[in-house]
């Protein structure tokens, strides 16, 4: 293994994180309070419970995996299309370095930013409504689990993206519709059961009820699926990356 | 001198079925200056590419310090610096980090203190702090140099250094390659400026259309190929040559005025010694002499012709 290069890679990508730090936290400080003014006072205030959580509290955990899965993706993507882009990249592929280092570097670094982010929420969200956490050590598991997987696949897009519009393309079409779907705002049980039945086949849903069980101790899904669901994820995504490197698709002729 | 680089029937085809490297074997010897002299198109960036690690070979095999580029790629890799022809660099980052990056990419530890030694090489110790985008291009050319150096590599592959560079800085250029060879760096460089390769090459390769069409020593391929011609000012222009002068090697400038008699330096006989008795014999008057060794421009030129024929 090349440690140092490893290391270099993330202290890398992590500078350029530091050096736009207060647009980095900012935005998604405000758009988090923006949230909570909206959802949890005005409408809020007008929703019953949900399963006994008020429901400014009941969206925290999809609030938090909403900016982190947004984060990540954009992360990662940008951190390696970046280089290809501007040419940086003959340094990478020229250097003695594996893919598993490469990635190791940027999705490491993409998955710390994001994990920033997601505790600045959370400490965020302290401030407007009263959160209790059952089971703090698993919702670190599913924060950090969900950092890398979306970082992950943000790695891939990165990669598969031949200009700027492309590495939009996905998080938007895809990526957005899924989370907004995925129960961030809502319990899956709220829904006809016919798009109960349909939100199984979105993957997002088993990563925010896992996440809010957490929290709360009540889930849509069992959480040993939600487990399964986020490590299959990874390994998915792994495997892809794995793949790419081995073919050399998109980055080396 | 050991081979330090060693390339053995290098073949590279890309996807469309395009052809750049047709079998390219080349033996590096260490601490040499080799200049890649071909037109544009001629698989002179693939060749180091192939080598770098950028491309892969669809078939063929470079080792360089008796490493494997493919099998054994860390170790062959981390004796090889690049420098791109593109200006390929992050332009919000500072000079000094840029620079450390490229370091410990290649796996090297921290060190300060050989940052420091390859940036003042390369002038740019004042500019260490500055942003790449701040700085004009002859700089951030030499920070894609130090960027390459910045892992102390053994060999040095210089992709058209100086293409698009004014002549100042390539004079510059030039000078910091000959800094480079007399701390015992091997150097790759292309360029289709042949007065480059004439200025600071050992030896001189010239490829075109994916093949090596020779590798030589610098002078004795001017010397082997090298003609020079005998020119021969008039006082007065003549019409045509006089019957008695009449030879392939003898030919009338456009305007009549001057004899230009070509021949070889390593012939036997010159011939020039004749040439004047005949040209005294046949009544002309000199007004001048000189001669003209021919360059390696014109040794390039032959060669692809030869090459297209």
């Amino acid at each position: 293994m090349n440690w140092i290069a490893v290391k270099s890679i993330y202290t890398f990508e992590m500078a350029r994180f530091f050096r736009t730090i207060t647009q980095s936290l900012i935005s998604p400080v405000l758009s988090t309070s923006l949230y909570f003014v909206v959802f949890g006072a005005a409408i809020g205030s007008r929703i019953q419970q949900v399963e006994g959580i008020s429901y400014g509290a009941f969206i925290v955990p999809g609030l938090i995996m909403l900016s982190v899965i947004t984060q990540s993706i954009s992360n990662a993507s940008f951190g390696i299309y970046f280089p290809k882009f501007i040419g940086t990249v003959f340094e990478l592929l020229s250097a003695p370095v594996n893919f598993f280092e490469i990635v190791l570097g940027y999705v490491g670094a993409a998955a710390t930013k994001a994990l920033f982010i997601g505790i600045i929420i959370l400490i965020t969200a302290f401030f407007f409504v009263d959160i209790t956490i059952l089971h703090p050590v698993w919702m670190v598991v599913f924060l950090v689990l969900t950092c890398i997987s979306f970082s992950l696949m943000g790695f891939i897009i990165g990669i598969w993206a031949g200009s700027f519009e492309q590495l939009q393309l996905v998080p938007l079409l895809i990526v957005t519709p899924l989370v907004f779907l995925g129960g961030s705002f809502y319990s899956i049980s709220m829904l006809p059961p016919a798009w109960q039945v349909v939100s199984h086949f979105n993957p997002v849903v088993y990563l925010i009820s896992g996440f809010r069980w957490a929290f709360f101790g009540a889930a849509d899904v069992p959480i040993m699926t939600s487990l399964f669901a986020i490590a299959g994820f990874t390994l998915l995504g792994l495997a892809v990356i794995w793949w790419i490197f081995r073919t050399g698709w998109r980055i080396r002729q | 001198m050991p081979d330090i680089v060693k390339i053995t029937n290098l073949r590279k085809a890309y996807a469309g079925g395009f052809e750049a490297l047709k079998g390219v074997n080349l033996t590096i010897e260490q601490g040499e200056i080799l200049a890649l002299l071909g037109p544009n198109g001629a698989g002179k960036t693939t060749l180091i590419s192939t080598i770098c690690g950028i491309t892969t070979a669809t078939d063929g095999s470079v080792a360089v310090g008796g490493h494997d580029t493919v099998k054994d790629y860390r170790k062959a890799r981390s004796m090889i610096g690049l420098v791109p022809q593109e200006i390929n660099l992050e332009p919000f980052e500072k000079v000094i980090s840029t620079v450390a990056f490229s370091r410990g990419l290649f796996g090297k530890p921290k060190n300060d203190a050989a940052i420091e030694k390859i940036l003042r090489q390369l002038s740019l110790w004042d500019k260490k702090d500055n942003q790449i985008r701040e700085l004009s291009g002859g700089m951030k050319r030499r920070v894609l140099i130090a960027k390459a150096l910045a892992h102390e590599p053994r060999v040095l592959f210089l992709d058209e250094p100086t293409a698009g560079v004014d002549v100042e800085l390539r004079r510059d250029m030039w000078g910091i390659v000959a800094g480079l060879k007399a701390d015992g760096v091997t150097i790759i460089l292309t360029t289709h400026y042949i007065e480059e390769a004439e200025a600071i090459a050992d030896r001189i390769g010239i490829i075109a259309e994916g093949e090596l069409l020779l590798v030589e020593d610098k002078d004795k391929l001017m010397a082997r190929m090298g003609k020079k011609q005998l020119v021969v000012q008039l006082t007065k222009p003549i019409d045509a040559l006089p019957v008695s002068l009449a030879s392939d090697s003898l030919a009338l400038s456009d305007d009549g005025a001057a004899l230009i008699y070509t021949y070889d330096t390593r012939a036997e006989r010159t011939g020039i010694t004749k040439l004047l008795s005949d040209v005294s014999n046949a009544g002309l008057v000199l007004a001048d002499i000189e001669t003209k060794q021919s360059s390696l421009e014109d040794i390039f030129v032959d060669l692809i012709k030869e090459g297209a024929a």
